[in-house]
């Protein structure tokens, strides 16, 4: 028997008890995973997010449309010649997120901005062709972006991000 | 829990917070160092059993809110679409609902162990009747959350139950447009019962503590029925009845994995996987196995108020138990007669339940006038009387006394075993028998997904499908089944890119577009597959105004009685095979009808059909699908084929279920028996106190 004031050598009785702790400990961990697990998107959720086709066709110039892809707000703008080459002449200076504007359109279709219509800020949704630069700005904490969906001035950290998408054909884009 | 508390902290933070809040000194005296009988027996591990199960169920309670929709048209498919789509759902629906049924197992025992050893009496009457404000406080709700998936079966129980108070006189009707919420059971009694499924489990939970308050003034009792004398009669809670209760726990849960992972559908009603249907009363309508007893009670009586009455009779008896007891002995060890009576009244209550499942006609009638006589003779007359004549066997001076001198084997439980298997013998004996009734079984088949380690066999899966598509999809729908399952794993094994082929091959309306406009656009994966009808209407009117049923848990909604005791057997074996063994049965069952059987105008005669009148006629034929894998084109391959296919359809998770259910059942053996190892070791020096060398105390924690 082990006499608690002095540290002993293991005895069979200690292994037993670790033992049994251990597995009782790992058993709760694992029954942690489903409770945890279940509060994931489920599976037709994942399946309704799958990538949707969207028809430039009946976009006119100087307009921008809102489509909803996994729930989320996409912008679409067909900007004008000057919007695209406003866009493209800022200096990387004067951004507080520096990307370049071919960086957020695809070569060949640089009239065609994509981004998520999301606020970087704190998710509210701007609002499009108002604010200082020609872009978005958002009703929420005033952060304003420019026409190539790049963060200018206030409380948002970044850029508008781009989503994930293609070129189907000159009139068709996926994204997704 | 008198004095000061045992719990004295020397960090000056505790003592600082002790003297604000002296919770943990509470929780030190009624978990750690609470003293409990030493002889206590396994029956009294229930209580934590309870407890744990209790928990249980409000954790998977409050999970399983997150993805029901309490809605009567919704109601039913989100609980499919939890059990197909959420992660690990299927496991936390099926752990809520056979939770349920293992909680009441545990409950009777509990309370068949408190009334073997007279706890109900003297000091301990209060602890008795709040476990019987718990008892009921339970069967509300249960039957409200059984009403929740909103099957047939639910359905009914929602109207049967509350149809009950509509035997109060005068305001009987009025009270029941009340529960109700309007002319019938519908959507504002389904919400109102869910909100109260949700409520009651925490008002459960308020008088647990009340429970444990009055069981911590009082003292547990223990099988010796004497109330402990000295320190040497008791243990401290902590580790020696934390370690009993531990261990038991653990090999509770094996039985409520073994139900869970393996047998989910086997407490419950094939009849509930069909959406409730309020102009269809099922044929067999019963109520879950623990609340049968007292269905026997009320169909037993033939006047509908008294009925109802003695319904609830039956339950607030237990109430009075404590004065109806008149023996001053506790244990019902000790009392001889009580004993045998004691038996007599738990068969009662076992028969009562199987004759609350048989039909209410002829013999059984009878049979559960008799015992509901009993019943409550038994509580009215025989306790009172017994107590008063009979002689009592010297009961031992202590606890101690009773726990070293040991006790003699149990006898009663030899003569118990051994008349089980002569009820088992003569049940199998008299079968045959009963074979020749008019409704014949449908054959048992061989499926691959039987069994613990079963799995679909995929071409099966696929052949299946092929049948469902060409022949059945004429007709059947199956709605709650989406394209993308189909290269799903644990699924007939297709590529994405054929079930995507599938999906595009179907017409799906979708819209309104821009214009406000429906329109067709080919399927996705993500989209389920098409019914054949627009509505419900239109299938009803093509078929004469029978609606040929939605296919998807079709393989669960079918079942045939199984009998006694194979319904037993079927525990061990895992039988669950029961809907598609019918389905082959019933594809292939198309014949003749007798010269002396009246068949109604379109339908056709079907030996396993109940009744036989079965309006589909006949679907398969020898040839009529092309198979590619050269399997036999014949009638009994294609009903297996598509009822393994329906199968899956009804149980997508079944693979990945019954593997979990072997990691699980593998796991909790090694809990198990490192926490038997455990209680022995912590037990052994209060087992076998010779051993203990002298004047070390046997009760010092050893942890």
């Amino acid at each position: 028997m082990t006499n608690p004031s002095l540290p002993a050598e293991p005895t069979r009785r200690d292994f037993l008890y670790i033992a049994t702790g251990a597995v009782g400990a790992i058993g709760g961990a694992f029954v942690l995973v489903p409770l945890i697990a279940q509060m994931n998107p489920n599976a037709s959720t994942i399946a309704a997010g799958a990538p949707i086709e969207v028809d430039l066709a009946p976009i006119a110039e100087g307009q921008v449309i809102k489509v909803t892809w996994r729930g989320k707000p996409i912008f679409i703008s067909h900007r004008t010649k000057q919007e695209v080459e406003q866009a493209q002449s800022v200096k990387m200076s004067q951004l507080p997120d520096p990307q370049t504007d071919q960086d957020r359109t695809k070569p060949g279709h640089e009239q065609w901005l994509v981004v998520v219509g999301i606020c970087t800020h704190l998710g509210c949704i701007p609002i499009a062709k108002s604010g200082d630069y020609g872009g978005w700005f958002c009703p929420c904490h005033g952060s304003q972006y420019d026409d190539s969906g790049r963060i200018r001035q206030g409380p948002a950290p970044a850029n508008l991000p781009i989503p994930p998408y293609r070129f189907v054909s000159d009139s068709k884009i996926e994204i997704g | 829990m008198s004095g000061p508390s045992k719990f004295q902290p020397t960090h000056p933070v505790l003592k600082w917070f002790e003297a604000r809040l002296p919770i943990l000194s509470l929780l030190y005296d009624s978990f750690v160092s609470y003293p409990t009988p030493r002889n206590l027996n396994f029956l009294w591990t229930f209580g934590a059993i309870l407890s744990f199960l209790l928990m249980i169920q409000i954790v998977t309670g409050i999970i399983l809110v997150m993805h029901y929709t309490a809605n009567a048209d919704l109601a039913f498919a989100s609980i499919e679409q939890m059990m197909r789509d959420v992660n690990y759902g299927w496991l936390l629906r099926y752990a809520h609902a056979n939770g349920s049924a293992l909680f009441f197992f545990a409950v009777y025992i509990h309370m068949f162990r408190g009334m073997y050893y007279g706890s109900y009496k003297e000091p301990r009457e209060v602890l008795w009747i709040i476990g019987v404000i718990i008892y009921l406080l339970m069967m509300a709700t249960g039957f409200l959350g059984y009403v929740l998936p909103w099957g047939q079966m639910s359905y009914w129980a929602a109207t049967v139950i509350t149809n009950l108070f509509s035997a109060v006189p005068i305001v009987g009707e009025t009270l029941v447009t009340w529960l109700w919420g309007g002319y019938s059971v519908g959507n504002p009694t389904l919400t109102r019962f869910f909100s109260l499924h949700y409520l009651l489990p925490f008002v459960i939970v308020a008088f647990v503590v009340l429970h444990v308050w009055a069981l911590h003034v009082v003292g547990q009792n223990n099988p010796a029925g004497v109330e402990p004398k000295s320190d040497e009669d008791t243990v401290p809670f902590t580790p020696y009845a934390t370690f009993k209760d531990l261990f038991f726990f653990s090999a509770f849960m094996l039985l409520f994995c073994w139900f869970l992972f393996y047998l989910p559908n086997y407490l419950g009603h094939a009849d509930n996987y069909i959406p409730a249907n309020p102009s269809v009363t099922p044929a067999h309508i019963v109520p879950e196995w623990y609340y049968l007893p007292f269905y026997a009670i009320l169909r037993a009586i033939p006047n509908k108020l008294a009925g109802v009455i003695a319904l609830f009779a039956s339950i607030l008896i237990l109430a009075f138990l404590p004065w109806l007891d008149t023996s001053k002995v506790k244990s019902g060890r000790y009392r001889p007669l009580f004993k045998i009576f004691f038996w007599i009244w738990i068969a009662t209550c076992i028969v009562l339940g199987w004759l609350g499942a048989m039909p209410a006609e002829g013999g059984y009638v009878i049979a559960s006038r008799i015992l509901t006589a009993w019943y409550f003779l038994h509580f009215i007359v025989v306790l009172p009387v017994i107590g008063m004549i009979e002689k009592p066997l010297p009961v031992p001076d202590s606890i101690t006394e009773d726990h070293i001198g040991g006790h003699k084997k149990k006898a009663g439980a030899v003569a118990a075993l051994v008349a089980l298997a002569a009820l088992v013998g003569l049940s199998v004996s008299s079968e045959p028998a009963r074979a020749s009734s008019e409704q014949p079984k449908p054959p048992q088949q061989t499926w691959t997904f039987a069994g613990p380690f079963g799995t679909f066999d995929r071409a099966q899966l696929q052949r299946g499908f092929q049948v469902y598509r060409e022949v059945c999809s004429a007709c059947h729908g199956l709605s709650l089944m989406s394209f993308r399952n189909l290269a799903e794993p644990g699924g007939p094994g297709f590529t994405t890119a054929q079930a995507a082929a599938v999906a595009a091959e179907a017409k799906v309306k979708d819209g309104p577009n821009d214009q406000g406009e429906m329109f067709e656009r080919p399927g996705r994966l993500a989209d389920r597959f098409q019914s054949p009808y627009p509505n419900p209407q239109a299938a009803a009117a093509a078929f004469n105004g029978a609606a040929p049923p939605d296919l998807s848990v079709m393989a669960k909604a079918r079942t045939y009685e199984r009998g006694f005791p194979t319904f037993l057997f079927d525990i061990l074996t895992q039988y669950q095979e029961n809907g598609v063994d019918y389905m082959v049965a019933l594809l292939g069952g198309y014949e003749d009808p007798p010269a002396d059987f009246k068949l109604p105008d379109g339908s056709n005669y079907n030996k396993y059909f109940p009744g036989h009148a079965v309006a589909m006629p006949p679907p398969l034929a020898d040839g009529v699908v092309a198979y590619t894998d050269g399997s036999p084109q014949t009638l009994n391959q294609y009903a297996k084929d598509v009822a393994a296919f329906l199968m899956w359809t009804a149980e997508p998770h079944l693979e990945a279920r019954k593997r979990l259910g072997f990691q699980t059942m593998i796991f909790l053996l090694v809990l198990t028996g490192l926490l038997y190892f455990t209680k022995k070791k912590i037990w052994h020096d209060v087992e076998h106190p010779t051993e203990a060398a002298p004047g070390q105390d046997p009760k010092a924690t050893k942890i």
